[in-house]
């Protein structure tokens, strides 16, 4: 007999190959522009100086120790962490209106507010809008859990911008109570933000519609370097008192601290009016899942960030760790553009600048994307999305000769 | 279940007003943090908390292992990224396990064989509870049976968890608290009686919460009711060198089974692994799954569908409590330190096991069981009423099924503890 019988092999995760091929390559010049992670100018991975300092703090601290956190966290990194996120002086805080439950970084926190929307959300055939395109595993993550998931129009290629009124159309015409994912701030993989403007717009009419939003924070401060400038969105959301639906959040410490494998994140939900009863019915459900699916979250992450945020010197140097990231991510990209301007490659490249965060969608297509890979050794995903963070100067300069290379090559080919 | 609670009208949204919200349940609190709590708030100078699943020392404290914080110091020093570990965890991590676990270290040249013949998949997971979770989720979707059984009682949260993935759990037969001892024989009939291809969820030793285990011979029994019946075995392995204090010596069932795959009497079996407790890495999430698979290209097969299963739930698990493991288990005299603190810790638990033992009144009640059971835990047999009179009358905190976490008991507590048990039996007779 045959245990799995139905069991078959499926591809590789579509980065996770990029990068295994990435490493087989035995070219010395080759350059990663996949990984979604920083990378100094030496391309070499970086402990924020904040975080070595904490994790030097916490661990000589006579307190430290391993014990088992409570269900729903660490409790002075998820109530710091609400803080961070809408700021202190919040009307939510005052009000008594967030309830925060530590998860397994941004991912875990999708997930565990994609099962709690699944249980408790009234509208029980409620489809969740997706941007068009969105990062990789949003996707996954809410068809696993039973949902059915649409797109909205967000990435308009010919101009290389944001496709306001199709977004908006598409808001307008999704069933009342509709649940929409937004991209808090450096949207994956466009790197194209709303204007301030715009939010206002896209933030209305989904409160017009009734829709739930359901904010997912990944990058905050890596944008801008500036955690208040990037939450926007998120703080006009409550601050506006304009939802009736509840306002989710999905939190992830990894990019903005520069700890992807140690797994911080956490939820917020917040209603739109102060029930402490229903309050605690939430927490309770969101420890019930969390209970079931890993008993309690990861401590030593939480304990890092928290050290961090409770200690106004290295709170200090995490600002400054931010705009160490942030500025030396814009200074490549005006680099890029530059050099791209300067070889008079086809095109305009005026989008690589005005995109923020880890990525840009640089407009290449498949084909460039896979002659960069063979020709040139330079690995991106296929959609065009290069991490700007895998530049440095010793590089750019190669990557933009291959990109004038690939684009002119596909472009002759058409003639 | 929850959902047939809620009425369907419910609201999670304010076109509804305040009152469809509330119809969100109140999920029941966990019960031993409850009594933590209640612990936390009583004045009494002479308390004790048995609730705990957790390590204290001598005087009641949490431990860090010396070799963990030494791993640690060395990390802070050496470690120059954060990065993402791969969805099943690193290479170097999965190796170390499967070695450790199924080789026995170069011991069991059974286990060495399916780890060449490359049947063995292992993935990195949120600790013990993680990977229940994960190999259920795995079950649920492609073993032939939905159906698993455990011991009776057992740990409080598999049913939960179990349930949560789309399994139906039910019980076997385990253990008999009118004689406080194993209930042998109806465990056996109860595993005959269940249908063939069943899961049977094996606590490999210091069964919790009764610290009663299997003979020898008593495991070759079950195993062949195993066989005959074509079960499937998922050990749940939390307590690993707990029972004698070395972590090599209590996996005598992950011996058997290895023999029975490598002598084709099973195909497959799986194993879910903590180092929760023998490293003392709670709260830092760190256990893994292993799948003995029927071929390499099975395992190629299982391998991509439990990464397709673990990437939308969370990614990726979490790197400082696999980098402590992996930084111990390079180093031969980090090694050996944490294989003696382990004994060091099975030692005390030990000791004060028999103290308590000695100064409990054996003609008013029969302990004898408390020098069989094994573990982080004695399962006193004391009634509901009888640990709420603990409670209520002497601050002893245990959860209600009777269970004492003995590494709460100390040389400072045992008198107090051994008496107010001797007074709480006499005033009920
Ligand atoms: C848009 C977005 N959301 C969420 C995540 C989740 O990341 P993590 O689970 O590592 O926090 C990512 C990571 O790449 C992301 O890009
Ligand atoms: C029998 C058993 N299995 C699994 C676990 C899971 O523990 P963890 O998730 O902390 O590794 C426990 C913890 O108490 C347990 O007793």
């Amino acid at each position: 007999m045959n245990y799995f019988p139905e069991i078959k092999e499926l591809p590789p995760d579509p980065l996770f190959g990029l990068k295994a091929r990435y490493t087989k390559d035995s070219r010395s010049d080759k350059v990663d522009l996949g990984i979604g992670a920083y990378r100094d100018n030496n391309g070499k991975p970086w402990i924020l100086p904040a975080v070595k300092l904490a994790e030097k703090k916490l661990i000589n601290d006579d307190s430290y120790n391993h014990e088992y956190l409570p269900i729903e966290g660490y409790k002075d990194f998820v109530v710091n962490a609400g803080k961070i996120i809408i700021g202190e002086e919040s009307v939510a805080i005052k009000e008594d209106r967030i309830v925060s439950q530590q998860s397994l970084s941004g991912t875990g926190a999708l997930h565990l507010v994609g099962k709690f929307l699944k249980d408790f959300y009234h509208n029980k055939t409620a489809k969740i809008y997706l941007s068009k395109p969105t990062w990789a595993n949003h996707n996954q993550i809410f068809t696993s859990l039973g949902f059915e998931v649409d797109n909205y129009p967000y990435w308009d290629n010919d101009n290389k911008s944001l496709d306001l009124q199709g977004f908006l159309k598409a808001i307008e015409d999704a069933p009342q109570g509709s649940i929409f994912l937004l991209h808090a701030c450096a949207h994956n993989p466009t790197g194209l933000d709303p204007t301030e403007d715009q939010w206002l717009q896209i933030l209305n009419k989904l409160s017009e519609k009734d829709h739930l939003p359901l904010f997912d924070s990944a990058y905050q401060g890596f944008a801008s370097g500036n955690l208040e400038k990037d939450s926007f969105s998120i703080r006009t959301a409550v601050d506006k008192k304009i939802f009736k639906a509840p306002i989710l959040i999905c939190q992830s410490f990894a990019k903005n601290c520069g700890m992807y494998g140690e797994r911080v994140g956490a939820v917020h939900v917040i209603p739109s009016e102060t029930n402490e009863k229903l309050n605690n019915a939430i927490a309770s459900q969101l420890k019930k899942i969390i209970r079931s699916e890993i008993s309690n979250p990861p401590a030593y992450g939480a304990k890092i960030v928290a050290t961090i945020l409770n200690d106004k010197e290295l709170f200090n140097q995490w600002q400054e760790d931010l705009t160490t990231m942030s500025s030396r991510i814009n200074k490549m990209r005006l680099k890029l553009r530059e050099l791209l301007i300067n070889l008079q490659t086809p095109g305009t490249w005026d989008h690589i600048v005005n995109q923020t965060g880890m990525f840009s969608f640089t407009g290449l297509n498949p084909d460039m994307v896979k002659r960069l890979e063979e020709k040139h050794g330079i690995y991106m995903v296929g959609s065009g999305r290069a991490s700007v963070a895998g530049l440095n100067d010793g590089n750019v300069e190669k990557v933009a000769n291959a990109f004038d290379e690939v684009v002119r090559f596909y472009a002759k080919s058409k003639l | 279940m929850l959902r047939r609670n809620i009425k369907s009208t419910r609201s999670f949204s304010i076109t509804a007003s305040l009152g469809k919200w509330t119809e969100i349940p109140l999920a029941p609190p966990d019960k031993i943090l409850g009594i933590s709590e209640a612990y936390n708030k009583d004045s009494n100078n002479k308390k004790i908390n048995l609730g705990v699943g957790a390590y204290r020392d001598n005087f009641g404290k949490p431990i860090i292992f010396p070799s963990v914080k030494k791993a640690e110091v060395l990390l802070l020093e050496k470690e120059t990224e954060k990065e993402y570990t791969p969805i099943i965890g690193s290479k170097n991590f999965q190796n170390l396990v499967k070695n450790f676990i199924f080789n026995n270290s170069g011991k069991d040249p059974n286990g060495e064989k399916l780890i060449n013949e490359g049947r063995i998949v292992t993935s990195q997971t949120i600790s013990g509870t993680g990977s229940l979770r994960v190999i259920a989720d795995f079950f649920n979707r492609f073993y032939s049976s939905k159906k698993i059984i455990v011991p009776k009682p057992t740990w409080a949260n598999h049913i939960a968890v179990l349930k949560d993935a789309g399994l139906e759990p039910s019980f076997y037969e385990y253990y008999n608290t009118s004689i406080n001892g194993l209930d042998y024989e109806k465990l056996i009939e109860s595993i005959k009686s269940v249908d063939n291809e069943t899961i049977i969820l094996l606590h490999a030793c210091c069964h919790n919460p009764t610290g009663m285990d299997l003979t020898n011979e008593q495991w070759d029994e079950v195993l062949n009711i195993i066989i005959e019946k074509n079960l499937y075995p998922m050990v749940d392995m939390a307590y690993q060198g707990f029972s004698s204090g070395d972590p090599y010596k209590d996996i005598e069932v992950i011996r058997k089974l290895n023999k029975l795959v490598v002598d084709g009497k099973i195909k497959s079996y799986s194993l879910c692994q903590s180092f929760a407790k023998n490293m003392g890495l709670y709260g830092e999430r760190t256990g893994s799954i292993s799948i003995i698979t029927e071929s390499a290209e099975q395992s190629q097969s299982i391998e991509s569908q439990l990464k397709k299963l673990i990437r939308p739930m969370y990614s990726s698990p979490p790197i400082h409590g696999s980098k402590i493991v992996e930084t111990i288990f390079s180093n031969e005299e980090l090694l050996n330190q944490w294989l003696t603190e382990l004994n060091e810790v099975v030692g005390r638990l030990n000791t004060v096991r028999t103290k308590l033992f000695e100064k409990l009144d054996g003609s008013i009640y029969n302990w004898d069981h408390l020098n069989k059971q094994r573990g982080m835990f004695i399962y006193t047999g004391l009634s509901q009423e009888q640990v709420i009179k603990l409670r209520n009358e002497y601050s002893v905190y245990a959860t209600e099924d009777g269970r004492f976490s003995i590494s709460g008991v100390n040389d400072d507590n045992v008198d107090y503890l051994a008496d107010a048990m001797n007074k709480v039996i006499k005033e009920s007779k």
